[in-house]
Parts: C-alpha cells; sequence; structure tokens
C-alpha cells in the first residue's frame, strides 16, 4: 500500500478506537442508568430508590392477579421466577398483552412498605412468535383479552 | 497480503464514475424486478397466509415491514461507513458519490423502522413510545443520517463536505453494535433480536420464510434504489465531462 495511503488509514483507525473507547466508557459509566427499568431482585435487595418515579420490569406470577370487582384496580406480584417477588398495585387500563405469566414494566413509585404503585404498566413481549394452535401444544395461553379477539377472528374466517 | 489481482483490477475501475455508470445500467431491471417479485411474495404470504400470533394476533405481522426496514436502515449505514473510509484513505470520487446518494435513502429506513415500531408499540406494549436502549439508538441513527444530509449542505466547497461527511459516518459506525447488542446489554422494553446469526429465529417456517423473502426484497430494493441515486450524483458532478454530454445528447435525440 502507498506509504501516504496507510498514513491516512491508521488515522482513520485511530479516530474510530478513539471514538468507540469514548462512547465505550461513557456506556459503561451510565450502564445501570440505561436500563429501562428496576428488575425485581434489585428492588427487594432495596438497590431502587423509594418514593421517586422509577420503572420496575419482571413477569406477573402465575395465580397473583386479584382484580377490583367494583373499580380498575388490580393487583398483582412482579417476579423474576427466581424468588424475588414484589407486590404491585395499579388503577386504570391494562395494556392487551398483559397477563399472568407475562412481561411488563411498570412506572410508579416504591413505597416504604415495599408495594409498587404503579401510574402506568405496559406490556413486554418476547422475540417467541407462535401461531395458536402451536402455543396450545406447547403450554403457553394467552390473556384472556387477547384470547376472546383470536377467537372471533378465527370464527370470522 | 496479496490480493487477487481481479479484485485489485475492479478496484481500480472503480475509480471510474464513468465505468460505474456503464455497468451498473444493466442490472437496474433485475434488481427493481427481483425486489417487487420477492417483497411481493413475502408481503402477500405474510400479511394473508402466515398464521397470526398466539398472543398479539394479527397486530404482530407489522414485522414484515419493521424488521426488514430496521436491518436496512443498518446496512445502509454501515455502507456509508465503509465509503467513508474509502474515500478518507484513497480518495475515491465514487465513494462520496454513493455516501451523498445513500443517506437520504437510509434515513427514510431508519424512519420507516421507527414508525412501523411506534404502530406495532401501541397495541402490544400499550404505548408508542419507550425511552429504551433500542428505541434510542435508532433514534441517535436517524439524527446520524440527517446530520450527514445536513453536513453536506451546510458546507459551500463539495470537496471539505465529502471529507466532513465521512468522518461523521465513520465516527457514527460505533452506533451500530450499540443498536445491535442494545437488547442484550441492558434492560429494555423491546424484545430480542428476531433473526440471529447463528441460532434459528424463533418462531415456526411459515412465519419466517415470508420475513426473509421480505429482507431480501428490501435489500434488492434498496441496492436498486442506492445505484439509481448514485447514477444521478455521477451524471450531476461529472456533467462537464465529454461522455456525460455525450450521454446526454444521446438521451436527447431519443427522446
Amino acid at each position: 500500500m502507498h506509504p501516504k495511503r496507510k498514513q491516512r488509514l491508521t488515522l482513520v483507525a485511530f479516530l474510530f478506537a478513539g471514538v468507540a473507547v469514548a462512547v465505550g466508557l461513557a456506556l459503561f459509566a451510565l450502564n445501570e442508568n440505561i436500563n429501562l427499568f428496576y428488575p425485581p431482585d434489585q428492588i427487594a435487595r432495596g438497590e431502587a430508590p423509594v418514593d421517586q418515579r422509577i420503572r420496575a420490569g419482571g413477569m406477573v406470577l402465575e395465580g397473583s392477579v386479584q382484580r377490583d370487582p367494583g373499580s380498575l384496580a388490580v393487583r398483582f406480584t412482579l417476579s423474576d421466577m427466581a424468588g424475588h417477588d414484589v407486590p404491585v398495585v395499579y388503577e386504570g387500563i391494562l395494556p392487551d398483552l398483559f397477563g399472568e405469566g407475562q412481561g411488563i414494566v411498570a412506572t410508579g413509585r416504591l413505597r416504604a412498605n415495599g408495594t409498587f404503585e404503579a401510574s402506568e404498566v405496559l406490556a413486554k413481549h418476547d422475540e417467541n412468535y407462535m401461531p395458536p394452535e402451536l402455543a396450545e401444544l406447547a403450554g403457553r395461553k394467552a390473556p384472556e383479552g387477547q384470547r376472546a379477539g383470536l377467537a372471533t377472528l378465527d370464527a370470522g374466517g | 497480503m496479496k490480493v487477487p489481482a481481479p479484485l485489485v483490477r475492479l478496484w481500480h475501475r472503480l475509480g471510474s464514475p464513468r465505468w460505474f455508470f456503464e455497468t451498473t445500467a444493466p442490472w437496474l431491471p433485475w434488481l427493481l424486478g427481483f425486489g417487487v417479485v420477492l417483497l411481493g411474495a413475502g408481503a402477500f404470504w405474510g400479511l394473508a397466509l402466515a398464521p397470526a400470533d398466539y398472543l398479539q394476533g394479527n397486530s404482530f405481522r407489522i414485522i414484515y415491514v419493521h424488521v426488514p426496514a430496521a436491518i436496512l436502515a443498518q446496512s445502509c449505514y454501515m455502507l456509508m461507513g465503509t465509503c467513508g473510509v474509502v474515500l478518507l484513505v484513497w480518495r475515491m470520487k465514487l465513494a462520496d458519490m454513493v455516501l451523498e446518494a445513500a443517506a437520504p435513502i437510509g434515513a427514510s429506513f431508519t424512519a420507516l423502522a421507527l414508525v412501523t415500531g411506534a404502530v406495532w408499540g401501541k397495541p402490544t406494549w400499550g404505548t408508542w413510545w419507550a425511552w429504551d436502549a433500542r428505541v434510542t439508538s435508532m433514534l441517535i441513527l436517524l439524527f446520524l443520517y440527517l446530520g450527514i444530509i445536513g453536513l453536506r449542505q451546510a458546507l459551500a466547497r463539495p470537496e471539505a463536505a465529502g471529507r466532513a461527511c465521512a468522518i461523521l459516518a465513520i465516527v457514527g459506525l460505533v452506533n451500530i453494535p450499540i443498536i445491535k447488542y442494545s437488547v442484550d446489554w441492558w434492560l429494555t422494553l423491546h424484545q430480542p433480536s428476531t433473526f440471529k446469526l447463528t441460532e434459528k429465529p424463533a418462531m415456526p417456517p411459515s412465519m419466517w420464510i415470508p420475513l426473509l423473502l421480505s429482507v431480501l426484497g428490501f435489500y434488492a430494493l434498496f441496492i436498486w434504489s442506492v445505484l439509481q441515486s448514485t447514477r444521478v450524483v455521477v451524471l450531476e458532478r461529472e456533467r462537464r465531462t465529454a461522455w456525460v454530454q455525450n450521454f446526454a445528447a444521446e438521451q436527447g435525440s431519443k427522446a
């Protein structure tokens, strides 16, 4: 290679490496802050700030959802399926994909008694897409609202 | 390290915008044809034949636009970063032309990925937008594209503008692995990657084959539009040369 080009290539390589290192260090320093939510184990260990607006994320524990028959209030347990649980209370409309065994991200405040008061609940889905018949075989079920939607879809052709 | 002779020859030919213009002309109808057929087949299969998702129902079908757009947005940026290196090191005119032509196309794919993602997010996540690592790094990619487009407009001397854009394109390459691995490195609302190089996709073939067709169709149409757009830049920048003037006269007499 022409020495002049070699020199320019080295320069470009240094430019890129320098930027990559700088960005890498910045992201490393920000690491915790880039996470969208606190997982249940961090909340259980007391690493999440109390009485501040934060997000908590995890799975809705099977059999933990209790709906208030007279209002939109709902309580459920947020779990990492590894023994760390956070009780959540919420009043409002839940996304269609909300259901037991599904991932969610809730925005709200952690109270001193360890309960998370959510003001917004978002559903988190995974990258496993499945037709309904296969899902049934795999023992995975859709939440009630969504299943009703699929049933009408099937009936409609 | 010895580079094979045909590659060296190709490399030298790429130095000539005229060679590029004349060589790529017969490729265009093929690329357009492949693109339309593949994308048409992928879209029809994906929207009409593929089964609905057990959880998301029909809203999952937006994957057939969202994933290809997001893949192309990143591929286009990698192309531009490569052109940036070639321009800075070898001073190849054609690299600068591709850099100019590809920027608006890449910006469009990025915008398409963000918009379809928002439309998908509303019925599934329950929100149009989340400031998680994947969505935010994708937004930064859009700003990089817009920055490169703006930088070229802002600088009067074409040569200086080309080099400035090349530097910005190379610097922005850092963002590409961040987008790719954001869903693995951090906790995000966005789900992990649909296609991985080393694993089978986590869905049945009736769902991923149309997605693959759609991705290939997007690639063909992307290459087609970058070539078309680059050819326009070639004509514009080389307009004072004899071959462009001959070409223009020929086209004029045909019309």
